[in-house]
């Protein structure tokens, strides 16, 4: 088994086919999407590849030591920074391609007008402890 | 086996072991390894006595890891020194533990995972389950939690409120697991109200268990959040209810008026009403004017402001928000529902966006962009 991250993006990404944001769907529409988010989960606890999933509040800071006995500084939130994390879901998986498949699934999840957002979304695998035996 | 006995006795175990001379860390730890025992042993040995047997095992325990511990001289002689326990001092001994386990020195999360193992009897496991953290991490926090609070007397006199702050907070903010901690929050406040004779402790307990009684209607399929006003309010538990409006009365009527029992008078008023159209609104704004005496919390600004717009119309309420300060969380959320109802769909449309992209949870910021969308549908019928 192997671990991958699928990371959504509120920015940063290309563009999805079905390019609408959510406050402009119907309240059925968002409904459904979260529907479809909640049974993609709960399949995955059944198939027993759900790891975790999370996702996040869009505003961030950036913040940075800044030498013995000073604040922290901060900076941001940036409105133009490229890429902004929107949530993930961590899977375990037997293969890349499963990976690949699952994360196509859960782009498909409804959007504007009931159809599939094609979202773009990145997999990403996770680097592991080294094996014990190694030749 | 009832595990929920089990858990009532934590609390009085752990006081006759330091009662006896354990310190309360030592005592504590003991308790929680006779639990275990108690769950292994009792499904198919019922114990007669579940206290006296409690009390045994965990007794054992202590002498255990006393006699394990580099330090064991030192403890067999305050053992001897120590008093034997009167039956009366029972009742205080529990009180006792629950001002420890709420120690001003210790931090909101530290309290609460150590009220919740010594006054709860809930296991590391389940408490870490509970709050989403790694059982390790959370058997640190209760670790640190009891090293800080090793130097308090067990007998020094706590404040009630500190507990009633920690309770509140083990009520209001439960995530996962198998354990309920509303239900766990409602039981620990119940067997507090039992020990003294605060009317605070009555309006805590009070104001959960109305909060509770409406559990079943406040969300839908999914964990949908479903407001207030389209809650499905014959799924209230009336009993609860009940029991709730009595024990705020009787504490009312003692005239020592705090924050839970005004909060607790609140949501009595909308237990009591049929419909947000037919609830006492202006009773209600009332409430959070004391509230607001009490308590000058902004948040309480925030929710009276809900208050006045059913009262006196969404306008009053809009002036009302004007005292608000707008980085208050929730606070666009109140200003576009409120907005709506004065007319202005544009803006209304747009800040419960804003409010979306703001929430501080998946299902409020579901239910948020639902709002959006539904007074965007308004403007396009």
């Amino acid at each position: 088994m192997a671990k991958y991250l699928l990371l959504k993006h509120y920015r940063g990404a290309p563009a999805a086919v079905n390019d609408v944001p959510m406050d402009r769907w119907t309240p059925e529409e968002i409904t459904a999407h979260v529907q479809y988010m909640q049974d993609f989960a709960a399949r995955l606890e059944s198939t027993g590849e759900f790891v975790d999933s999370q996702a996040l509040s869009p505003e961030g800071t950036f913040v940075r030591y800044d030498g013995e006995g000073r604040p922290p500084v901060t900076d941001g939130p940036f409105a133009e920074t490229k890429d902004l994390i929107a949530g993930w879901m961590v899977i375990d998986v037997e293969s890349y391609e499963r990976a690949l498949e699952l994360a196509a699934e859960l782009s498909a999840a409804p959007g504007a007008g009931g159809k599939p957002i094609h979202e773009w979304l990145e997999v990403r695998p996770f680097l592991y402890a080294p094996p014990t035996i190694t030749e | 086996m009832d595990e929920s006995l089990l858990r009532t006795l934590t609390p009085t175990v752990i006081s006759i072991l330091v009662r006896r001379g354990a310190d309360f860390a030592a005592a504590e730890d003991a308790m929680q390894d006779a639990l275990i025992e108690a769950v292994r042993v009792w499904p198919d040995d019922p114990p007669g006595d579940p206290k006296g047997w409690l009390v045994t095992v965990a007794w054992r325990k202590f002498l255990d890891a006393a006699r394990a511990d580099t330090s064991r001289r030192h403890r067999e002689v305050r053992v001897e020194a120590e008093p034997v326990p009167g039956q009366g001092e029972m009742a205080d001994d529990s009180l006792q533990l629950y001002f420890l386990c709420a120690h001003p020195s210790l931090t909101p999360a530290s309290a609460v995972a150590l009220t919740l193992r010594a006054v709860g009897g809930l296991t590391t496991r389940q408490i870490a389950q509970a709050y989403l953290v790694p059982e390790a991490t959370m058997a640190q926090r209760i670790s640190r939690a009891k090293r800080t609070v090793s130097s308090v007397r067990f007998n020094q006199p706590g404040d009630v409120a500190t507990v009633l702050r920690v309770l509140y907070l083990v009520f209001n903010e439960g995530h996962g697991g198998d354990v309920d901690l509303a239900a766990e929050a409602i039981r620990l406040t119940r067997q507090l109200f039992a020990l003294t004779d605060e009317p605070e402790v009555a309006g805590l307990l009070a104001l959960m268990l109305l909060h509770h009684a409406r559990r079943a209607s406040r969300t839908g399929p999914g964990g949908r959040l479903i407001p207030l006003a389209e809650q499905d309010r014959s799924r209230w538990d009336t009993r609860l209810i009940a029991e709730g409006v009595t024990i705020l009365q009787a504490a009312l009527a003692r005239d020592r008026l705090g924050e839970y029992q005004a909060q607790a008078a609140i949501a009595a008023l909308h237990a009591d009403a049929p419909s947000t159209s037919e609830t006492d609104w202006l009773q209600i704004v009332e409430w959070y004017d004391e509230l607001l005496l009490l308590t000058g919390s902004p948040v309480v600004r925030l929710n009276r402001a809900v208050a006045v717009g059913e009262a006196d119309g969404p306008q009053a309420g809009l002036a009302a928000l004007a005292e608000v300060s707008p980085d208050l969380p929730r606070y666009a959320a109140v200003r576009a529902y409120l907005l709506e109802r004065a007319g202005g769909l544009e803006q209304a449309a747009e800040l419960y966006a804003e409010a979306a992209r703001a929430a501080t949870s998946l299902p409020e910021r579901d239910h948020l962009t639902r709002e959006a969308a539904r007074v965007r549908q308004l403007l396009q019928a």
